[in-house]
């Protein structure tokens, strides 16, 4: 069977690209409002650890245009929307946990009405002591869940053992997904007293969930539809969840379409962020600098309640390695409760925070060597037939980190550009500048196996137009694009045949989140399998029209022993000879076994791979930087769309480098959120891309029979701007001449790089 | 007059008696179900409600993008406005903007498109030559989270190889030409009363007999007491179609910028004789900040944390200040009393702010400290007027924002470097000093610890800049 169009590597646009640049591209907040739709906005609490005594809310209600006000009270089922452990109230009960927490709800017939009337309500409170820093909360041992643990070898032994021995602490803070589209849910009452839901999440099956347990209905009576998100970054996976239930509540008891859009800043103050860790490390090596045993603690700041910790702190063990063999190893994680935001899923969910600290300790062990850094890196990459096995237990099937380092190392010019750097150090006494090469290993598959499955539907219409619908959503990610470029390779059409839908969970039930980067490998596959269903009964059909073998789908033709067809004029005779022409498609990945209690087994089917360089300069007067240059190298396996894939490297190199550099959460003394617009929440402009910005794929198709042997390509590269990080460190210990660790926390603001070159002049190190 | 009238697709909209705090973007959205333009911050600060409004100005259209959330619906009367939609041609294919982003994969989500293409279409409307600079600067005010900005990048450079579009601006300019009026309007709904007065003798009447109106210019300030404080505006007061109040007046004593001048139209001007100040007037808001926005309106503001503020009294402008029929001048720098509190009685406005021409003896730098280049609110903002003689220092003004309750002079280092050699001895001894003549607050945007090393070692920049050759500024280096 020869398949032409649809190959891999054809870079077709964004399905939705042509209706993003003309504003045609309808969001929730897009939708044609029904008749009678009202408005809903929060009311939120002014502290950050509290009793409520009293909640006054009649001058609320007296605002002209509110109809309802909504407390706990009001929820006819479970006051609760967390997606593992109950603990996330929908509405606060008598106690609050963090500053922001959602306490009652003003539906009003605008947006503003509402807004201005939530403001009105008497809260009297009775202050409970509250914990607003993680360091304080591992000392507490305040838990959302118990600690986890791994041990590989014997670290104890190996440290004891071993020829040098560095320890320390670092500080690597969280990070807003400042999705451009804020959470919005906006819920109609539809018959037999069930919800049809429209909603800006990556979830759309655990959101009808949430809101059949609110509302005591069967999950068949609600319907949840997504066609697009303005961006999701793991911030709409669980965290639209209360915006969800709010709506649908108000609906069902006002028997009316409910709209709640949150402002920005109620967005922020709300949602749970990217996980802030705090460690504590010690790092036995050799002269050399092998690593010869790690032992650490990571303490993640989860927020008042579980929400996906759990699993973040998982991936975060998972992946202190990165792209290095550790032999003994001793991780303990904690999950530490303070009075803040629920922490959440953030591309890479946790993977980033356990990988940065083994690039923080090889660092310094670099620095404390006299040594480059690659030079250290190269000498602790994973090997291929020895040297191969994860502290987890999962031995690492086609590692490449040698052969992508050294093709970056070279296209970079690495070597060339550390002389010209240390020649322009030496003349240049404020302006200093940095490199740093750090490479990525990137385990695809959630932690959790029963996760790991999809299914879709593929319908080929009589007139040769095709509908594609899936589990996954789409957030930007090209999801959608993907898909459909997999089913026009299949059927051998082009993609203005193929529609995708939006995700619906009346059409694909009991689908996963489209997240940990596996939207394409499960829909991708889910949808290959549909669409080859009905392929495979087009050719046994042709093969008995035609009288003969080798039936060919391709450009838009059916053909056979020198015969051919129009694909709408073949389907139109299918049609009639009553064969079936959709399917559904379903996918489960193969192989994957974890044992969440030991930390051991083969939780992930793959790994990505990639590598960056990055080169800075810094003004040591100021902590002021600038990104020079970028070069990327990063495996996205056969990649199905390479501009999509490199949309999404570049596009989490720059949102990385922004958690690591100018994104800076910032708690006041109360426990208030005080970075909560993006007046004082920066992410990077236009000008923060490097005017020099090399990205390249690796040309390594997965050994995997994953989706024409593509990789995914979501998380991974968010690890890439490790090497921006790091690029200010060598840069900042350039002021004593790379003798001391600068102790940079992150982000590395201006003020944070100061701080750092303060502390090498007084003599103050990491 | 109590109706708006703009113009929207080659259509004149006419409104009665808006709401006079209604957004534009509420006025698409919600008003008129279109919903291209979207909102991501309402604050002025994200660019996905960007839209364009052009104006006639000497029988030429002007292009300004700005954003939707912040600018208030009755502030379009006698304009056009572009959003989105407006762009595809009649045959419905895709405008150049539109397409070279489509075919250089700058959209993901999409959700910020819309602001990105309304950006790059006032670019491309008022022909400016695209280059990374130039594209950086356009899109100051637009925030992606999806692509990194590469493929936006690429788009704007690619964006003029596409077949020209016909602009068919005479229809418009004739559209825009009947528009004017010399009438001002005088509006009343049920959620407040709107004026545009059209003469500055109508305004100061005005102003004097409702006092406890808002004064309303660019907005970029005032837009957020109602889209974030909620506040309900009864009268507000609109200086853009004051006539004297658009002026810049040049003269060999200087040049003076009317109150309804914008931050981009006054940098322009003042950049010819202050071209050092030229990173720093890029790096004051956003393009669509500055284009609304007004350098009058900055200073009216008196914030603490206001960027044209230190630079403007170290180079000792001066404002005139209007109540009724009496004009008064003063120092800037006599404007601030205390945080949020001025020298202007109830009824009294800035008219203007004049600028000193520019004497060959001064030597000058104004910085600006902040997580980010583009489009922050200053942790530190600093400003350095110095004239030496046989390298003595004979002035100096240093002023810093963000450093007190109010734009302030540093002067007990002022006193002490006055009439030294300006040498690195002096110069540490005035660091040390500079720490006591302010005690900053710690914020979300720095620690007071920071702010107090950091000025300190912005007077050791401006020092090496006056006395050495070395390289001082990162962002002006490259690999």
């Amino acid at each position: 069977m020869a398949l032409i169009s649809g190959k891999p590597g054809w870079s077709t646009p964004h399905e939705s690209a042509h209706l993003h640049v003309a504003g045609e591209a309808p969001y929730v907040d897009d939708i044609a409002e029904l008749a009678g739709t009202l408005y809903a906005a929060p009311g939120t609490s002014q502290r950050a650890h509290a009793r409520i005594k009293t909640i006054d809310l009649d001058a609320v209600k007296a605002v002209a245009g509110v109809v309802a006000v909504l407390t706990a009270e009001d929820i006819p089922g479970h006051n609760d929307c967390g997606p593992i452990i109950k603990d996330d109230p929908i509405l606060a009960d008598g106690l609050v946990q963090y500053f922001g927490q959602p306490i009652f709800v003003v539906i009003a017939t605008s947006q503003t009405a509402a807004r201005k009337a939530a403001k009105k309500a008497k809260v009297e409170y009775e202050d409970l002591p509250a914990t607003l820093d993680v360091r304080e909360a591992k000392q507490a041992e305040s838990w959302v869940l118990p600690p986890a643990r791994l041990r590989q070898g014997d670290a104890q032994t190996a440290m004891a053992g071993a020829e040098n021995r560095l320890s320390g602490e670092i500080s690597v803070g969280g990070q807003e997904q400042f999705y451009l589209e804020g959470q919005i849910s906006y819920a109609s009452p539809a018959e037999g007293g069930g919800i049809h839901l429209w909603c800006s999440t990556q979830h759309p099956t655990e959101m009808q969930q949430v809101v059949a347990h609110a509302l005591n209905l069967d999950f068949n009576q609600v319907l949840v539809e997504m066609r697009r998100m303005g961006g999701g970054f793991g911030g709409k996976e669980s965290q639209s969840a209360i915006f969800a239930c709010i709506a649908s509540i108000a609906a069902k008891q006002l028997n009316r379409p409910v709209k709640m859009r949150l402002d920005r800043d109620d967005d922020m103050m709300i949602t749970g962020k990217r996980h802030g860790f705090e460690y504590d490390y010690e790092i036995g090596f050799d002269n050399e600098g092998l690593i010869q045993a790690v032992d650490i603690d990571m303490a993640a700041q989860a927020g008042f309640s579980a929400d996906l910790t759990g699993p973040v702190v998982a991936r975060a063990v998972c992946h202190l390695d990165n792209a290095y063999y550790l032999n003994d190893v001793s991780i303990n994680a904690f999950s530490c409760k303070t009075n803040s935001q629920s922490n959440t899923a953030f591309r890479g969910f946790g993977g980033p925070q356990g990988a940065i600290a083994m690039e923080y300790m090889i660092d310094n062990i670099a620095r404390k060597l006299g040594k480059d850094a690659l030079e250290v890196r190269k000498l602790n990459y994973y090997g291929t037939n020895t040297r191969n096995v994860t502290p987890y237990g999962q031995i690492v099937e086609d590692n490449v980190i040698p052969e992508l380092s050294a093709q970056l190392e070279q296209s970079s010019d690495y070597a060339e550009r550390r002389k010209a750097i240390r020649s322009f150090n030496e003349n240049s006494p404020i302006l200093r500048k940095g490199l740093a090469l750090t490479p990525l290993k990137f385990g695809i598959s959630f932690n959790v196996v029963h996760f790991n499955q999809a299914g879709a539907l593929v319908h080929i219409y009589t007139d040769g137009s095709v509908l594609v619908n899936h589990g996954g959503t789409e957030m930007g990610q090209g999801l959608h694009t993907k898909v459909a470029q997999v089913v026009a390779r299949e059927l051998g059409i082009s993609m203005s045949r193929i529609r995708a839908t939006a995700t619906d969970t009346s059409k694909v039930a009991n689908t996963s989140a489209t997240a940990a980067s596996t939207g394409t490998d499960l829909n991708g596959k889910a949808a290959q399998d549909a669409a080859r269903q009905i392929r495979d009964r087009l050719t046994v059909f042709a093969g008995e029209y035609f009288g003969a073998d080798g039936v060919e789908f391709a450009n838009d033709t059916v053909s056979c022993a020198g015969k051919s067809m129009p694909f709408n004029e073949f389907i139109v005779l299918a049609y009639q000879s009553r064969i079936q022409l959709w399917s559904d498609g379903f996918y489960k990945t193969p192989g994957l076994h974890w044992d969440g209690v030991k930390m051991q087994g083969s939780p992930f089917y793959y790994f990505a791979y990639g590598a960056a360089v990055s080169e800075v300069i810094v003004d040591t007067l100021t902590g002021e930087w600038k990104l020079l240059r970028a070069d990327i190298l990063h495996d996205a396996g056969n990649s199905i769309n390479p501009a999509i894939d490199i949309g999404q490297v570049e596009g989490a190199y720059i949102q990385g480098m922004g958690w690591l550099t100018s994104e800076e959460l910032v708690w006041d003394t109360n426990g208030r959120l005080t970075t909560h617009a993006p007046s004082t929440y920066k992410i990077p402009t236009i000008t923060d891309c490097p005017a020099e910005f090399h990205t390249e794929l690796f040309d390594n198709p997965n050994v995997k029979d994953t989706v024409m042997r593509s990789k995914a390509v979501g998380e991974p590269p968010l690890l890439l701007p490790f090497s921006v990080f790091f690029a200010i460190r060598d840069a900042i210990s350039s002021v004593d001449d790379h003798q001391q660790n600068p102790p940079l926390r992150a982000p590395a603001t201006p003020e944070a790089i100061l701080d750092a070159i303060t502390a090498l002049r007084e003599g103050r190190d990491a | 007059m109590s109706s708006i009238s703009f113009i929207l697709d080659g259509e004149v909209i006419r409104i009665n008696n808006p709401e006079p705090t209604r957004s534009v973007l509420q006025y698409l959205r919600e008003d008129i179900n279109r919903c291209g333009t979207k909102e991501g911050c309402a604050e002025g600060d994200c660019g996905a409600c960007t839209v364009v409004i052009s104006e006639a100005v000497d029988s030429k259209i002007r292009y300004r993008a700005v954003n939707a959330c912040i600018q208030f619906l009755p502030t379009l009367d006698g304009k056009a406005l572009f959003t989105v939609e407006s762009l595809k041609q009649a045959d419905g294919s895709l405008h150049p903007v539109q397409q070279s982003m489509v075919d250089y994969h700058a959209s993901q989500c999409g959700f910020c498109t819309p602001g990105f293409v309304m950006s790059l279409f006032a670019m491309y409307q008022s022909e400016k030559p695209v280059n990374r600079e130039n594209l950086d600067d356009v899109l100051s005010g637009n925030l992606c989270r999806c692509t990194g900005y590469k493929p936006i990048i690429e788009a704007g450079m690619n964006m003029y190889d596409y077949p020209v579009m016909g602009k068919n601006e005479q229809k418009l300019l004739d559209q825009l030409n009947a528009l004017k009026s010399d009438q001002g309007l005088n509006m009343i709904s049920s959620a407040g009363s709107y004026y545009a007065p059209t003469s500055l003798d109508e305004l100061a009447e005005l102003y004097q007999h409702y006092p406890d109106a808002t004064i309303l210019a660019g907005g970029t300030d005032v837009g957020l007491w109602v889209t974030k404080q909620l506040r309900e505006l009864e009268k507000v007061i609109y200086l853009g179609n004051v006539k004297e109040l658009k002026n810049i007046n040049e003269s060999s004593s200087g040049v003076e910028i009317g109150a309804a001048v914008t931050l981009e139209d006054a940098f322009e001007v003042l950049s010819i004789s202050y071209p050092e100040l030229g990173e720093f007037f890029r790096r004051f808001a956003s393009m669509p900040v500055r284009n609304a926005g007004t350098l009058v309106g900055n200073i009216a503001n008196g914030s603490p944390i206001g960027d044209s503020m230190p630079v403007l009294i170290a180079i000792a402008a001066r404002v005139r200040l209007r109540q009724g029929d009496a004009t008064r001048e003063m120092r800037l720098q006599d404007l601030y009393l205390d945080y949020q509190k001025n020298a202007m009685q109830p009824g009294e406005f800035i008219e203007s702010v004049m600028i000193p021409a520019r004497d060959s003896a001064l030597i000058l730098s104004s910085y600006k400290l902040a997580k980010r280049f583009d489009q922050d609110i200053s942790a530190v903002c600093a400003a350095f007027a110095l004239r030496l003689d046989g390298g003595k220092v004979t002035d100096i003004k240093i002023v810093f924002g963000g450093m007190a309750a109010i734009p302030k002079r540093a002067e007990q280092t002022e006193d002490f470097l006055t009439g030294k050699s300006w040498d690195e001895k002096n110069i540490q001894q005035g660091m040390e000093l500079l720490k006591l003549d302010f005690q900053p607050m710690s914020d979300m945007r720095s620690s007071a610890a920071y702010r107090s090393q950091a000025s300190a070692n912005l007077l050791y920049r401006f020092y090496l800049q006056t006395s050495s050759e070395i390289s001082l500024n990162v962002f002006e280096a490259c690999v």
